[in-house]
């Protein structure tokens, strides 16, 4: 570290006469609820810093390439406590920020954009998949970085029509998060060509996780739960809420393939990801946090470096230099998915091509071959232009 | 009779045809760990070389009698003798090397280090480093100035082209190209350095005194979403007139009016084609296609593919033998 330090001030005093002066400051916020999601699966259970540490590591790399620049980038977390009221903590931290990377559920990112409408932050969307947030809850001042539920669900039936696993078996949660998967699910089998043989709803009873009797009780009642069903290729399960979909592999009563919230898996960032020079940020990654990077790691990685991109090419720190930087025709971000990422411009949503993992490899990436758009491959996730319900204000 | 005649004609008219001088070309193949030796007569793999784990950057010495291979996974580049086709030696080059770059008399080797964010100089005599330099996140693209005095290393994710004095080893210079930089390339008399941009889609050229871009190239294929078009790999020609630039993903080769900058023509070539070698009489040009496993062979003059060589998996890099 000393050595590093050494090395950069060694450089900034050789590099370029500019760098005499003070660097731009620019500070970048992380707004967060505290508290860990719950997961079926010990192994996929979120660090603490889950997403902070993606951030922590793009602000690295926009210091790494700040040296050259003259500008220095800071990071700032703030974690909302169960009652604390985000409004109040987003125009705090707005203060002190231009630009706020939020993980927060849909309605608090909501209160969060309204309460920084007329100040000029940008709110940069790291955590909610939510539609109705690039659609008819659309905000001038948020860009979404987290793909949302239709992309992810596009992205897993395109692959399962390609496969030509085009019967579902298509089992949903009963919270309210599962109904939402459930109807971008069922959007985009009607979109591709996919046909649900049946629907079942797999009520949560309440009860533990985690049981001292463990697997005996959930081998006898997935296959039973999945028995006597029509004929089909894959069974899809829509679980946001991790109540059941993991303990389905293995277990169905006709041996199938289960894809959806487990088995096959869509996501926009996975540890296994190495193509297109992805193994270099995982390796950045784990030697910074000691630890794999995950999809909210990644979307808040890129939401960070958007930040850092515009703030090279515009050679400002300003947010709303930044913003119209981001927002205007020549932004694009490289994000190590072998190809550029740019904003749509009719909600601000990252158009980003979506992995699907089985949980130790990427079995493939999405768009499919052969899923064309007039504009944008990437434009075949997720609701497009023509059927927008966004109206940017 | 007349059928010996005519094969001893036959026989005659190819041994005339044969170019008066073969080529020995090096293709790493980044999937194989191995490297392809091609004699460029017969266009065919004479010797399949066994090296270490994704190899990717690969050079002949300038006295012909090597080839460095960087094996980035082994975070070495190996020596190659190229009398007895085998891995002789391994230079230190530090974690992770990619491409690398030999000064005029071959002496000083610098590394690019993917995963450190640094570039190491390596006397090749002492096989020793001699230090390292600290650039912008992801260094890849490496080139040297034809005066010797300025190395450019390009920086993947800091979107930079950095400008290193051989001297100081410092950086003095630092130019913005579009997206993910990946390789540059001077024009002879040093009036021009070619930087292209894989994700950004462009080739940027960069003034070198001046130290800014004084140009953009950008390419459009029919048919193609821009996102396809990747540019990767730069050759030009001695005269500084024509370049060629691998654009990756687009399955084809642009060429390029060096001069007024404009693309003339695209090559169809493998699938995801990297980096490319001229043959020393500049009269082919060999291109690496990552994806369909083989060498694409265009020939300068008519600006045509004309053959198509199977090598190893997944071919990267293509160094070819000084004469």
């Amino acid at each position: 570290m000393i050595r590093w330090l050494v090395a950069a001030i060694g450089l900034s005093i050789a590099a370029t006469p500019v760098l005499a002066a003070d660097p731009i400051e620019i500070g970048v916020g992380y707004l967060g609820r505290a508290g860990v999601k719950p997961k079926l699966s010990l192994v996929e259970l979120p660090a603490e810093n889950d997403g902070l540490a993606g951030a922590r590591l793009a602000i690295e790399d926009n210091n790494t390439t700040g040296k050259f620049l003259n500008q220095h980038f800071t990071l700032e977390e703030v974690r909302l406590k169960d009652n604390e009221d985000v409004a109040k903590a987003a125009a705090a931290l707005a203060e002190r920020t231009g630009f706020i990377i939020a993980d927060l559920p849909a309605g608090d990112l909501l209160k969060a954009a309204d309460a920084l409408r007329d100040r000029g932050t940008l709110l940069l969307n790291a955590g909610a998949i939510d539609d109705r947030l690039r659609e008819q809850d659309c905000r001038s001042n948020v860009i979404h970085v987290a793909p949302t539920r239709s992309m992810l669900a596009d992205a897993l039936a395109q692959y399962l029509v390609w496969k030509q696993w085009k019967r579902w078996l298509f089992v949903v949660g009963s919270h309210d998060q599962d109904r939402l998967y459930a109807d971008a699910l069922r959007r985009a089998a009607t979109r591709f060509g996919a046909k649900i043989v049946q629907e079942r709803t797999f009520e949560d009873t309440g009860g533990a996780r985690r049981t001292d009797s463990g697997v005996t009780l959930i081998q006898r009642q997935m296959p039973v739960f999945t028995q006597q069903a029509p004929a089909y290729d894959v069974l899809v399960a829509a679980d946001e809420s991790e109540v059941f979909a993991s303990y389905l592999p293995y277990r169905t009563w006709d041996p199938r393939p289960v894809a959806g919230s487990a088995g096959l898996v869509p996501t926009s960032w996975h540890a296994a990801q190495d193509q297109w020079g992805a193994i270099q940020i995982q390796n950045r990654f784990a030697k910074l946090n000691s630890r794999h990077m995950t999809a909210l790691d990644m979307q808040a990685w890129t939401a960070a470096r958007m930040i850092g991109e515009a703030a090279s090419r515009t050679k400002s720190g300003d947010s709303k230099a930044v913003s119209d930087f981001l927002k205007g025709p020549d932004f694009s971000i490289a994000a190590f998915k072998g190809r550029r990422l740019t904003l749509r411009d009719w909600n601000w949503q990252l158009r980003q091509p979506i992995l699907l993992v089985d949980g130790r490899m990427v079995v493939s990436v999405s768009p499919q071959e052969g899923f064309l758009h007039q504009v944008s491959e990437l434009d075949t996730l997720g609701a497009d232009r023509p059927e927008t319900k966004c109206k940017l204000r | 009779m007349w059928q010996w005649c005519l094969i001893f004609g036959m026989t005659a008219w190819l041994a005339l045809a044969t170019p008066a001088s073969a080529f020995i070309a090096y293709v790493s193949n980044e999937k194989s760990n191995t490297v392809s030796v091609i004699d460029t007569n017969s266009w065919t793999v004479t010797k399949t070389i066994k090296v270490g784990q994704r190899p990717r950057g690969i050079e002949f010495t300038r006295d012909g009698k090597f080839v460095f291979v960087a094996v980035g996974d082994d975070d070495s580049i190996q020596v190659i003798d190229v009398a007895k086709q085998e891995v002789v030696d391994t230079l230190p080059s530090g974690p992770d090397p990619e491409l690398f770059a030999l000064d005029a008399d071959g002496k000083m080797l610098y590394v690019a280090n993917e995963n450190d964010n640094t570039v190491t100089i390596i006397d090749v005599e002492k096989r020793t480093r001699l230090g390292e330099i600290q650039v912008g996140v992801e260094p890849e693209g490496m080139a040297i100035s034809p005066d010797g005095a300025i190395l450019i290393n390009t920086s993947e994710t800091t979107n930079m082209a950095h400008f290193i004095d051989t001297k100081t080893h410092q950086i003095v210079a630092n130019v913005l190209v579009d997206a993910r930089p990946r390789f540059a390339e001077f024009k002879r008399d040093n009036s021009e350095v070619w930087v292209s941009s894989e994700i950004g889609g462009t080739v940027s050229v960069i003034d070198p005194v001046k130290r800014e871009v004084t140009k953009k190239i950008a390419f459009d294929i029919p048919g193609l979403r821009s996102e396809a078009i990747q540019p990767v790999g730069i050759g030009m020609t001695k005269d500084g007139k024509t370049a060629f630039v691998a654009l990756g993903p687009a399955n084809r080769v642009a060429v390029v009016d060096a001069t007024s900058h404009k693309v003339t023509k695209y090559l169809l070539v493998g699938q995801r084609v990297w980096h490319m070698a001229f043959t020393p009489d500049e009269k082919y040009l060999m291109v690496t296609n990552g994806v369909s496993n083989d060498v694409s062979v265009i020939d300068v003059a008519a600006q045509k593919v004309i053959k198509t060589v199977q090598v190893g998996e997944l071919p990267w890099g293509v160094t070819i033998a000084q004469p």
